[in-house]
């Protein structure tokens, strides 16, 4: 069992030793990080089929469906036979597109969503009283990494909407701009609660810190993070940037073949790049009971995808400016409110201790119900429930 | 309460992903159909049908063409010897006149639905083509069967399938 827990710790000491004598101990690591890159990068497309599989599946059973079970046992082949018909697409590029950056995009929106693979921590394992993390880069300032890295993929999605010459491409780019800038925001902030009640930026002491998980420690900090990461995933209830009904897939739409696959690969490797760091950050990454470190973190991304696709199965679309006013009004307030909460507690107890836990849900609980309250009554107040347009002043 | 309506919400779709699935796979199994159900492939026995052109009279598209030669004179109660039997089921709208046209319990709507063709003159159903087919009738304008019970699940005989 033993073997099973460290199988990967004690590879990369064997390949390591196995490889200094002969190159240095400098050429080694380079050969290890070679590998490591290999496998991360594969293991990421791989969970990107997975997911896509999964999604597919699960949406359907949700919609009272099966959805795909036709290609190979129960439609597991189903992604590798959308790939073979994208590769085989005929690649379109339109007269009018500016065809250097309209080439550019995919690969600009693939990209740094893969680079957010080099700092996740997959798991632990210890080989000759050695601890081994399995990430490309133990980074000290991985989370700013990570919220950096993925911040140039709206670049990519702005790129593609304007050059394609296409109104609807660049409606889509235009509310993909405005969207991704302001959840950036709550985003971070929420990541800060974290950082409080761990003292680092490192993705693997994060999860070291993690001895109850922080999704019982910072359970506002969770709600606004998963919020702000599918307004940013471009997900279901904050879709409008792709929003099939009204703008026909918004910034991909004059994109074809390979190209257009770049992209969706791209949202699905954002879709399990984010949900790795939803379980890094707050459901305790690779600590689990029982099962191996990397198969936890995996457990943990997919349950993470389960949340986002539940919540596409059950919420409609909001309009641009309702997703403005949540991200602006309610979730940016509600971000700071909980660094300000996590402040105080760190400095009334700064080992974090675990009854801290229950207060915080109540807390949590109480703060976002009194700022639903007043975004209601102080600025939305024009607009009473069972009223169904604003009155004009005075009327 | 806010976000409760949320809530309420992942409830409703958290039950329905414990539902059974819905879905009939087509292939490998079918909707059930009512027993009335006006399919494709006119169910036909050429022992009942005496070649009295009933059904071809009736047809509003004229799509029903049969050829008859007597072999000697058919006299009271014999029958034609039939040539052919051809209806053009690309042009059919499946009004079923020609079945409550058939005085001989002959002629019945079929109760499957699976008989696509590349080419138009795929779809015209000859005569050796309703002999060989199945005989699943569908109960339409057969108040007898429908009586019996008959629910289009095993096929009849030209003996078993008319009132006399």
């Amino acid at each position: 069992m033993d073997v099973i827990y460290n199988i990967f710790a004690i590879l990369e000491k064997a390949i390591v030793d196995g490889l200094t004598p002969g190159l240095g101990a400098e050429a080694a690591l380079a050969v290890m990080a070679f590998i490591k890159i290999f496998m991360v990068a594969n293991v990421g497309l791989i969970m990107v089929m997975v997911f896509i599989y999964m999604e597919r599946r699960v949406l359907g059973r949700f919609q009272v469906r099966l959805g795909p079970n036709r290609v190979g046992p129960e439609g597991i082949l189903q992604p590798l036979a959308d790939a073979v018909k994208i590769m085989i697409k005929e690649d379109i590029i339109p007269k009018a597109a500016d065809r250097l950056i309209f080439n550019m995009a995919p690969i600009m929106a693939f990209v740094p969503i893969m680079l957010v693979f080099a700092v996740i921590p997959f798991g632990v394992g210890v080989a000759g009283g050695q601890t081994y993390y399995m990430t490309v880069a133990n980074l000290d300032i991985g989370i700013l990494y990570v919220l950096a890295v993925t911040s140039l993929g709206e670049i990519a999605v702005f790129m593609a909407g304007w050059s394609s010459n296409n109104k609807f491409a660049l409606f889509g780019a235009m509310r993909a701009a405005a969207q991704l800038v302001s959840y950036e925001i709550p985003l971070v902030l929420a990541v800060v609660g974290v950082v409080i009640v761990t003292g680092s930026l490192s993705l693997v002491k994060i999860v070291e810190a993690q001895a109850v998980p922080f999704i019982f420690m910072q359970p506002l900090g969770f709600v606004i993070f998963i919020t702000a990461v599918s307004a940013e995933l471009n997900r279901t209830p904050f879709d409008l940037l792709e929003a099939e009904s009204e703008l026909v897939t918004g910034y991909h739409i004059e994109y074809s073949g390979m190209k257009f696959g770049m992209f969706y690969l791209a949202e699905y490797l954002a879709a399990f790049a984010f949900s790795a760091v939803i379980s890094t950050l707050f459901l305790g990454g690779w600590m689990g009971p029982v099962l191996p470190s990397y198969v936890w973190l995996l457990l943990k991304a997919l349950f993470v995808f389960f949340l986002f696709i539940w919540v596409r199965a059950t919420l409609p679309r909001v309009r641009i400016d309702q997703v403005m006013a949540l991200a602006w009004k309610f979730l940016l307030p509600l971000a700071l409110i909980n660094i300000g909460i996590t402040a105080v507690e760190a400095l009334l107890w700064p080992t974090f201790p675990w009854f801290l836990a229950p207060v915080n849900i109540g807390i949590g609980v109480l703060v976002t119900w009194a700022l639903a309250a007043a975004f209601r009554k102080v600025w939305e107040p024009r607009w009473k429930p069972g009223q169904f347009a604003p009155t004009p002043a005075g009327g | 309460m806010y976000g409760l309506g949320i809530l309420k919400g992942m409830a409703v779709t958290l039950r329905h992903l414990f539902k059974k699935p819905i879905t009939v796979e087509y292939p490998e199994e079918q909707v059930p159909r009512a027993a009335r159900f006006r399919g494709y492939e006119f169910v036909w026995y050429e022992e009942r049908c005496t070649g009295c052109a009933s059904c071809a009279k009736f047809c509003p598209l004229g799509i029903i063409r049969i050829e008859t030669s007597p072999e000697q004179d058919p006299g009271v109660g014999g029958k034609y010897k039939l040539e052919k039997f051809d209806i053009d089921t690309g042009r059919c709208m499946f009004c079923a006149l020609c079945v409550e046209a058939c005085p001989y319990d002959a002629l019945f709507m079929g109760s499957t639905f699976e008989r696509g063709s590349y080419s138009r003159a795929g779809l015209v159903v000859h005569k050796e083509d309703l002999n060989k087919g199945v005989k699943k009738p569908s109960v339409y304008y057969r108040p007898h069967l429908e009586a019996a019970g008959y629910h289009s699940e095993k096929e009849l005989s030209a003996k078993e399938v008319g009132r006399w």
